[in-house]
């Protein structure tokens, strides 16, 4: 196999724009040079879980400053949306603006835009909404309860529904139970994760600008720009090419900025006052109400064998998508084509379910649904190595999964390198592994 | 709650800005003056996206009252961006990947040059403490640490060419 020469691989190469960086002549949205500004603050749900009664902005559109106030009902277009339906991924289930229920505290309500953020902050204080308050369900597994409260009519399980009609995203490969009742040991754990907030420097935000003849130019931090772009125009009811969207350098996205936030609002904010408007986060609402880094609660059964090897993986896994759907069902996707880790398992048995709940709506954050996945599955290893007394280095080597091996969703394994890389990771960290463990490759299952 | 005429001397330069009570130096240099190196990143002085010299002296501009700073000198890395010292610091930022999305950096780059100006030797536990106030949530510190060494290393003649 011959080896080509790389340009990228194996030399570090510049980012294209650190000279801007350390001379602080990077383009941030927030720099965008925009005249006779209007800002833009979101009254919020002040209840996990609730019935609107009313909504009264009087007051806040009679504040000082104020130059208009937007709730549902100033909506032209849907008003409702999920930021994959651009890639056939439905159904709509998030308000834009909150009207017959709140289903997370934080949930937005009332656009306020005034002449100075202060004053949009102080009128969006002043909007009054009557609240019926309902029972809210906090935790993934009392939510799939029998009697649980109902988060959205959208999902009466409170789960999600895959195209497929399955209630979760399944893994089917070999015979686990067969596996279990011959396997020398049965390892079993709970694992789960708290909700992240990736906490860019810069916070998630947006200037809509009108150019004057029906068209709008949007400076926005999204990591999902032409997305966006598309659900916008759907709410708004106007062609997409009325509106022109400008990225540019993101102050730190982590995932935190795929969700679709600001733009819509702050666009018919736009339309309604003739001027640019400004939706910027604040840092309170960047951590409180922006999404985060979902909950994960899996569990793990595995069945090992005394001569190390994992020849049966059980996971349930349950992610806490938050009250609406985001990204999740694509999430639940990707940890199944993760599953059941980077390993070769004979028998792998998995049903990752996305479950609503009254929490802060859950998106990506670095290893989307990845890394909870395997955090289980590593812990899961050092806990199976430590039981049969094997060293967990070479655990990991013998199960480790070879070029040409199967996948659990039945893809063949290319290019592998987990051998490598754990015997590279042992050198590094001055773990001397065995002569065998140093001769294995991910090429041959039987070398070493 | 009116607002009021405040002079200072920015960058070199003397202003006369209107600000509104309580109206912050970071509102003012940046919406006011367009110098937009000095970031907002939480306008709380939770992050140092804001950091400028104020009298030579390193201050986070969200938390300070334009009038209170009537008449001092105050410093951006607008001004400082044609200084060699700075270059040097730039370069050794450019040559240890100390910047990914780049948002701190100007804050950063500021807060280097009041450490270097009363510290040109630092260790590298004055570093980190010199920069404690400023976040940065992507490179894990550790390049930039790395570039501010090599160029004080630079600056105070001990480097190695």
């Amino acid at each position: 196999m011959g080896v080509k020469e790389f340009t990228s691989v194996g030399h570090s190469v510049k980012l294209r724009d650190l000279e801007t960086h350390v001379r602080g002549q990077t383009r941030y949205y927030e720099d965008a040079n925009v005249q006779r500004l209007l800002h833009l603050k979101m009254h919020r749900s002040a209840h996990p879980h609730a019935e609107i009664v009313s909504v009264d902005t009087t007051a806040a559109e009679r504040a000082p400053g104020v130059a208009c106030v937007l709730t549902h009902e100033d909506l032209p277009g849907q008003k409702v949306w999920t930021p994959l339906a651009p890639a056939g991924v439905g159904p709509d289930d998030e308000p834009v603006l909150a009207f017959d229920k709140v289903r997370w505290k934080g949930e937005p309500i009332a656009a306020v835009i005034a002449e100075t953020p202060d004053e949009a902050r102080r009128a969006a204080a002043l909007v009054k909404v009557t609240y019926k308050e309902l029972p809210a369900v906090m935790d993934v597994e009392e939510a799939l309860k029998s009697g649980a409260p109902n988060v959205t009519a959208h999902w009466p399980g409170n789960h999600y529904i895959f195209p497929d009609d399955h209630a979760a995203a399944q893994i089917r490969y070999g015979d686990v139970d067969k596996a279990f009742g011959e396997a020398d040991h049965i390892v079993e754990g709970m694992y789960q994760t708290p909700p992240i907030e990736q906490a860019p420097l810069e916070t998630t935000g947006c200037i809509a600008e009108p150019d004057g003849n029906g068209r709008y130019t949007i400076h926005s931090n999204s990591q999902m720009l032409y997305f966006t772009l598309d659900t916008t125009a759907a709410i708004l009811d106007i062609p997409a090419h009325n509106l022109r969207f400008v990225g540019g350098t993101v102050g730190g996205g982590f995932g935190g900025k795929v969700d679709m936030q600001t733009e819509p609002i702050a666009t018919l904010a736009a339309i309604k006052t003739g001027r640019p408007v400004k939706y910027k986060y604040t840092r309170e609402e960047e951590m409180k109400v922006s999404s985060t880094r979902a909950a994960w609660r899996l569990y793990v059964k595995d069945g090992v064998m005394n001569d190390g090897r994992v020849i049966a993986r059980k996971v349930t896994s349950f992610k806490d998508s938050g009250a609406y759907l985001r990204f999740s069902s694509y999430g639940a996707m990707k940890q199944s084509a993760h599953l059941p880790g980077p390993y070769t398992v004979p028998n792998v048995w998995a049903n990752i379910q996305v479950v609503f709940t009254n929490r802060t709506p859950s998106s990506a954050m670095r290893g989307y649904a990845v890394m909870p996945a395997s955090f289980a599955i590593e812990m899961q290893m050092t806990k199976a190595a430590k039981l049969i007394g094997m060293d967990p280095w070479r655990f990991r080597l013998l199960n480790a999964y070879r070029h040409g091996d199967e996948r659990a969703h039945r893809r063949p394994v290319k290019d592998a390198a987990l051998v490598e890389t754990i015997q590279a990771a042992a050198r590094i960290s001055g773990n001397e592994l065995a002569d065998d463990c140093k001769a294995m490759t991910s090429w041959d299952r039987e070398a070493g | 709650m009116t607002a009021k005429v405040v002079r200072f001397n920015v960058n070199g330069r003397d202003q006369a800005v209107m600000a509104a009570p309580i109206e912050t130096l970071l509102s003012v240099l940046r919406d006011g003056l367009g110098l937009s190196s000095v970031k907002s990143g939480c306008a709380q002085g939770g992050c140092g996206s804001c950091s400028v010299l104020v009298d030579g002296e390193l201050r986070l501009a969200c938390l300070t009252p334009a009038e209170n700073v009537e008449g001092s000198n105050i410093v951006t890395l607008e001004g400082l961006n044609e200084s060699n010292s700075m270059a040097t610091i730039q370069q050794s930022f450019i040559d240890n990947y100390a910047a990914q999305c780049g948002f701190c950096t100007p804050g950063m780059l500021v807060a280097v040059t009041a450490l270097l100006e009363s510290n040109p030797k630092p260790s590298r536990d004055e570093i980190m403490e010199a920069l404690a106030g400023n976040i940065c949530r992507c490179t894990s510190y550790l390049p930039i640490v790395d570039a501010v060494e090599s160029a004080a290393r630079e600056l105070s003649g001990q480097g190695d060419d």
